[in-house]
C-alpha cells in the first residue's frame, strides 16, 4: 500500500499545497489503489482516471493554489450526482449511458475548490436500498470483510473511502444513506441540515428528505468538504440562505466536551439493538462523559412511526420524481414498443429494477384519489409531530446520540428477500431526514461478534453542524483510529 | 314540454408575457426553431430543480387584484402527475390547494339575444400559476412523432370562474372582459388563435327550477369568441336532445370542430386520469410580503371599468360609446390620443366607431402597426367639423389615407377636395341644375318638397361632391320659393 493513500484528506492537502506531493502523484496513488482493490471491492462505476491525470498535470503546471481548500485532492462522487461529461447512471439501467452536460452544484463547488474527480461511486438504484445490492451494475463489498455489504445507498462512497481509493467522497442521505454505509465501513459520514447543501443536480429520490454530504476517514476531512459544498444556491429554492460557519476553524475552538449535554433517547438504546453495537456505542458515550460531557435521557416518542411515515413520503415523492424516466428524451427506450403507452410501460419495466418498481407502485398508490388523505396527509402530519418531538428533546440537550444502525454490516444476500427487515435498518436514521436536522456517523469501535465497525450517530438541531462536528472531532481522537484505509 | 337552463363555467389559460420561462432562464420568444428555447431544467433532465420566476407571481397577483380576488399570503405549488411526451418531467407544476388568488368576481355588461343591454356579476373562483406543456408534432411522411419543448415552462395563469353563466352571450362577454383586463395589465397578449388565451367551457343543462347541476361536458379546442358562441349552442342542443331522448349525459371532455361546428368526445381520455396532486417539495411555499402587494396595488393601471366611467364623465359620451371605446386598451389609447389633438369627444367617437374600425378590421394589422396616426385622425375630424371638406369627401378618402397613412390636410389640398362655399360658383351650379330639370322644378312647386334632396344630389354631382351642402340647400329653397 502506497503511503500516500494512508494520508487523511487534510494531510494530503497540506502536502499538495506545500509542493511536497504533486497533484499527479496524488491522483496516481489513488488510481493505483483502485486498480489493486477495485476487482474485489467494486465500489466504482464510471472511472475518469485519464481525464483526472490530465487535469492534475495542468494544475501542477500552474502550481499549488493555497486559496483552494481541496487543491489537487482526488475525490469520488456518488453516481446520483450529475457530473458534466462523466456517465451518471444513478445505479440504474434506465440511465445506462447518460452523460450530463451540467454539473450538480456540489460537484461544481468541489471542482472550484480544486478537487479532482476520479470516479463515480456505486449505489443502490436511485438511492433505494441499504446495501448496494439494488445497484443494476454490481454489489459493492465491504473492505472490512468482503463477504459483507458496505451499507447503502451510498455504499460505493463508503467502500471507496474505507479502501483508500480517494480522500473524500460525496454521498447522499434520504433516510440514512450516508450514515448507514459510514457506520458499516468505519468512516465518517455527515448528513447536513436539509437546505444546507444545494440539491441541484442530485437525481431526486425523496426531494423533501434528500441531502448531500461528505464521507471521509476523519471528522476534520468532512468539515473541510462541508465547508466547500455548503451554502445557498439560487438554483435550489429549498437551499437555505443563511451564513455558513467555517467548520474547520470551529474544530480548533473545542478540545474537550465540557459544558456539552448529550441526550440519549431511550427509543434508540433499547430493543432491537445488537449487543455488540450497543456495547461499542455505550463505550463511546462513556468516553464522552470522561471528556466532560453530561448525558441526559430524552424521549423521541414518535420514533415508532418513523419508518411508516418515511416510506409513505419518500415513495410518494419518488413515484413522481421518477416519472421523467420515460424513454422519450434520454435513457433507456424499449426496442419493441409500438405505441405510446407500450413505450412507457416497456421502457420503464426494462429500465427499473424490482425495488425501484416496488417503491414507484407504493408511492403511486398512496397519492391516489381516495388514499391521499389516509396516507400522504397523515404522514405529513406525523412528520410535524416528529419535528416537535425533536425540538422538545433539544431543549434539554445540545446533541443527541445513539447508534447509527441496529447491527454491524451483515453478509451479502442476507436480507434481500425480506424488504421489511431491510427497511428496519433505517430505524435510527430516518427520523432526522423527516425533521430535516443534521446527523453524522462516527466510527467508534469494532463489534466484538462480527469484528465489523460500529458507528455512533450524533444528531444536532437544524444548522447545528458546528457543535456536532466539534464533539465528533474531540471524541474521535480518544477512540480507535479509523483514519487509515483498510488493508484488503 | 320541459324548458332547460344552461349552466356555464369557464377555465381560461392565459400565457403570461414574461421574458423568461416560469422555472428556468430560457426565453419565451415565439417562433424559434424547435427546441431552441430549451435548457436542462425545462427539458426535465435528471437532478435539475425549478426556481420560480418572480414576475409570474407578480402578474398572477395583478390579475387577482383586477378581478377582485383575495391574494393568498401563502400559496403552494403542486405537482399534477401524468405521462405525455410533451411533459418532460412526467408532471406539471401547478397549484392545487392554496392557489395564489381566490374568491374574486367580474362585472360584465352585454346585449342579450334581443339586443337588450344586461349586466351581471360573475364569480372568479380562483387564479393559479402553472407551466405550459410542449408540443407534439406528428409527421405522416416520416411516420414519426417529434417533441418541441420551446413552449414547455412558458408561464400560464389559469382563471377559473364559478358556474355563473347561463347563455353564450354571458360567456363571451365574460371572456372578452377577462381578455380586456389582461391586455390592460399588459401581462398577456390575448391571442386566441395562437393560443396565448385559451378557454375551456364547462357546460351542462338542467330543467328550469332545478337546484342541482346537470352532468357537465368540458369543451376544449375553441379558438375564437365566435366559436365559443357556436360551440355552446351546439353543445346545449346536443345535451337537451340526449335528455329528451331519455339518454344520459356523460361527464367527459369534448373537442370542438371548427369546420363542422360540432363537438366530439375525447373518449374519456382526460377524465380517466388520477393526477395524484401533492405539494411540490422542490418549491418552498410562496409567501407574498405585504410590501410587494402594496407595491403592485399602487402600480395597477387604470382598468377597463374605471376607464369607461372616466370616459362617460369627462367626455360626456354615452355609456355604449364608452363601453365600446374602452373594451380594448389600444383603441382607448388611440381615442385619447386623437382627443389630445382635437378635443371633440363625441365626433371623434363616431369616426372611430365607424369608418376607423371598419378599416382597421379589414386591414388585418394590429393598431400598433397602423400607419394612420392619431394626429391624422384628429386633422380629418377637424376638417369635416369645420367644413373644410364635406362629410362625404371625408368618408370617400378615408380608405386611401388610412391605408397609406397620409396627412389628410395635404391630401385634400393636393387633390383640391376642399369644400366649395363660394356662393357665385355655387349659384351657377344651382342655376344649371334647375334649368336642366324643369319637370322636377314644376313638381316641387306643386308641393313635392322632398325633391330638394334630388336637387342637392345633382348639385353635388355637378361640383364633384365639394359643394357646401348647407349653402346649397338654402340657395335651392330661396330660388324655388
Ligand atoms: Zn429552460
Amino acid at each position: 500500500m502506497s503511503s500516500l493513500i494512508e494520508k487523511s484528506l487534510t494531510e494530503i492537502h497540506s502536502l499538495l499545497i506545500a509542493g511536497e506531493v504533486t497533484a499527479v502523484e496524488a491522483v496516481k496513488a489513488c488510481l493505483d489503489q483502485i486498480e489493486k482493490t477495485e476487482p474485489e471491492i467494486k465500489a466504482l462505476l464510471a472511472k475518469d482516471g485519464e481525464n483526472a491525470l490530465k487535469l492534475a498535470a495542468e494544475m501542477d503546471k500552474l502550481g499549488p493554489d493555497a486559496s483552494k481548500p481541496l487543491w489537487g485532492v482526488p475525490v469520488v462522487i456518488k453516481d446520483v450526482l450529475a457530473t458534466k461529461g462523466i456517465t451518471t447512471t444513478c445505479g440504474s439501467k434506465i440511465l445506462e449511458n447518460f452523460v450530463p452536460f451540467y454539473d450538480a452544484t456540489s460537484v461544481a463547488k468541489l471542482k472550484e475548490a480544486g478537487a479532482i474527480i476520479i470516479a463515480k461511486a456505486n449505489m443502490d438504484e436511485f438511492a433505494m436500498g441499504s446495501t448496494t445490492e439494488n445497484s443494476a451494475y454490481q454489489t459493492t463489498c465491504n473492505p472490512h470483510d468482503l463477504s459483507r455489504v458496505p451499507g447503502g445507498s451510498s455504499g460505493g462512497s463508503g467502500a471507496t473511502i474505507a479502501a483508500g481509493q480517494c480522500f473524500a467522497a460525496l454521498g447522499t442521505d434520504t433516510g440514512g444513506s450516508i450514515r448507514l454505509p459510514a457506520s458499516f465501513c468505519g468512516c465518517v459520514g455527515v448528513k447536513p441540515t436539509y437546505g444546507r447543501v444545494s440539491r441541484y443536480g442530485m437525481i431526486a429520490y425523496g426531494s423533501s428528505l434528500d441531502q448531500i454530504g461528505p464521507m471521509t476517514r476523519t471528522v476534520e476531512d468532512s468539515a473541510r468538504v462541508l465547508n466547500v459544498i455548503a451554502g445557498h444556491d439560487k438554483r435550489d429554492s429549498t437551499s437555505v440562505d443563511c451564513e455558513v460557519p467555517n467548520y474547520i476553524e470551529a474544530l480548533a475552538e473545542r478540545t474537550d466536551l465540557s459544558g456539552l449535554t448529550i441526550g440519549l433517547p431511550e427509543e434508540y438504546w433499547g430493543e432491537g439493538l445488537s449487543e455488540e453495537v450497543s456495547e461499542a456505542c455505550k463505550n463511546a458515550i462513556k468516553k464522552a462523559e470522561e471528556l466532560g460531557a453530561k448525558t441526559v435521557p430524552v424521549k423521541l416518542s414518535m420514533t415508532e412511526y418513523a419508518i411508516a411515515t418515511y416510506y409513505i413520503i419518500a415513495m410518494a415523492e419518488a413515484s413522481s420524481n421518477l416519472s421523467r424516466f420515460d424513454g422519450i428524451r434520454y435513457g433507456h427506450r424499449s426496442k419493441d414498443a409500438d405505441e405510446l403507452i407500450d413505450l412507457y410501460t416497456k421502457s420503464r419495466t426494462e429500465g427499473f429494477g424490482d425495488e425501484v418498481q416496488r417503491r414507484i407502485i407504493i408511492g403511486t398508490y398512496v397519492l391516489s384519489a381516495g388514499y391521499y388523505d389516509a396516507y400522504y396527509c397523515k404522514a405529513a402530519q406525523i412528520r410535524r409531530l416528529m419535528r416537535n418531538d425533536f425540538e422538545k428533546a433539544f431543549e434539554s440537550c445540545d446533541l443527541i446520540a445513539g447508534p447509527a444502525c441496529p447491527t454491524t454490516a451483515f453478509p451479502v444476500g442476507e436480507l434481500t428477500a425480506d424488504p421489511l427487515q431491510m427497511y428496519l435498518m433505517d430505524i435510527f436514521t430516518i427520523s432526522l431526514n423527516l425533521v430535516g436536522m443534521p446527523g453524522m456517523s462516527l466510527p467508534v469501535g469494532i463489534g466484538k461478534d462480527t469484528n465489523m465497525p460500529v458507528g455512533l450517530q450524533l444528531m444536532a438541531p437544524a444548522f447545528g453542524e458546528t457543535t456536532m462536528l466539534q464533539a465528533a472531532n474531540v471524541l474521535e481522537k480518544s477512540l480507535p483510529d479509523f483514519s487509515k484505509p483498510q488493508q484488503i | 314540454m320541459v324548458q332547460f337552463e344552461t349552466v356555464i363555467g369557464l377555465e381560461v389559460h392565459a400565457q403570461l408575457k414574461t421574458n423568461t420561462k416560469i422555472f428556468c432562464g430560457c426565453s419565451t420568444q415565439f417562433g424559434k426553431e424547435p427546441n431552441e428555447n430549451v435548457c436542462e431544467v425545462c427539458s426535465g433532465m435528471p437532478g435539475v430543480l425549478p426556481v420560480l420566476n418572480e414576475k409570474v407571481m407578480e402578474y398572477a397577483a395583478k390579475m387577482g387584484l383586477a378581478t377582485n380576488c383575495i391574494i393568498n399570503k401563502k400559496s403552494i405549488f403542486a405537482r399534477k402527475n401524468y405521462f405525455y411526451p410533451d411533459l418532460p418531467k412526467g408532471y406539471q407544476i401547478s397549484q392545487f390547494e392554496l392557489p395564489i388568488c381566490e374568491h374574486g368576481h367580474l362585472n360584465i355588461s352585454y346585449e342579450d339575444k334581443s339586443g337588450e343591454p344586461c349586466k351581471k356579476r360573475i364569480g372568479v373562483t380562483r387564479i393559479h400559476m402553472e407551466e405550459d406543456a410542449g408540443k407534439n408534432i406528428h409527421s405522416v411522411a416520416e411516420n414519426a412523432s417529434f417533441v418541441d419543448l420551446n413552449r414547455t415552462g412558458v408561464p400560464l395563469i389559469e382563471i377559473v370562474s364559478e358556474p355563473d353563466m347561463r347563455n353564450a352571450e354571458e360567456a363571451v362577454a365574460y371572456l372578452k372582459s377577462l381578455r380586456s383586463i389582461l391586455l390592460y395589465l399588459d401581462i398577456c397578449d390575448g391571442n386566441l388563435e395562437e393560443g396565448s388565451f385559451r378557454c375551456d367551457v364547462n357546460i351542462s343543462v338542467r330543467p328550469f327550477g332545478q337546484e342541482e347541476f346537470g352532468t357537465r361536458a368540458e369543451l376544449k379546442n375553441i379558438n375564437s369568441f365566435r366559436n365559443v358562441h357556436k360551440a355552446i349552442h351546439y353543445e346545449v342542443a346536443r345535451q337537451i336532445d340526449l335528455i329528451e331522448d331519455g339518454e344520459k349525459i356523460i361527464q367527459e371532455t369534448r373537442l370542438y370542430d371548427a369546420d363542422k361546428g360540432t363537438t366530439h368526445s375525447m373518449r374519456g381520455k382526460a377524465d380517466a386520469h388520477d393526477y395524484r396532486y401533492f405539494p411540490d417539495p422542490d418549491l418552498v411555499p410562496l409567501v407574498i410580503a405585504d410590501e410587494w402587494l402594496a407595491e403592485w396595488q399602487a402600480a395597477q393601471p387604470e382598468l377597463p371599468a374605471e376607464r369607461k366611467v372616466r370616459f362617460e364623465e369627462d367626455f360626456k359620451i354615452s355609456e355604449d360609446d364608452a363601453d365600446f371605446l374602452t373594451a380594448e386598451k389600444d383603441i382607448a389609447d388611440y381615442y385619447e390620443a386623437v382627443l389630445d389633438s382635437y378635443n371633440e369627444p363625441k365626433k371623434v367617437a363616431n369616426w372611430i366607431k365607424g369608418d376607423f374600425m371598419k378599416e382597421l378590421n379589414q386591414s388585418e394589422v394590429g393598431l400598433s402597426e397602423c400607419k394612420f396616426k392619431p394626429e391624422m385622425m384628429a386633422t380629418l375630424v377637424e376638417m369635416v367639423d369645420k367644413d373644410v371638406i364635406s362629410n362625404k369627401i371625408g368618408k370617400d378618402i378615408f380608405n386611401e389615407i388610412f391605408t397609406a397613412g397620409l396627412d389628410p390636410a395635404k391630401f385634400v389640398k393636393d387633390k383640391g377636395l376642399e369644400q366649395n362655399s363660394d356662393s357665385s360658383s355655387l349659384e351657377a351650379a344651382v342655376d344649371k341644375v334647375l334649368a336642366d330639370n324643369p319637370n322636377e322644378v314644376e313638381a316641387y312647386k306643386g308641393g313635392k318638397k322632398k325633391l330638394v334632396s334630388f336637387f342637392m344630389g345633382q348639385v353635388m354631382k355637378e361640383t364633384k361632391g365639394q359643394a357646401n351642402p348647407g349653402i346649397v340647400s338654402k340657395m335651392i329653397q330661396q330660388k324655388l320659393s
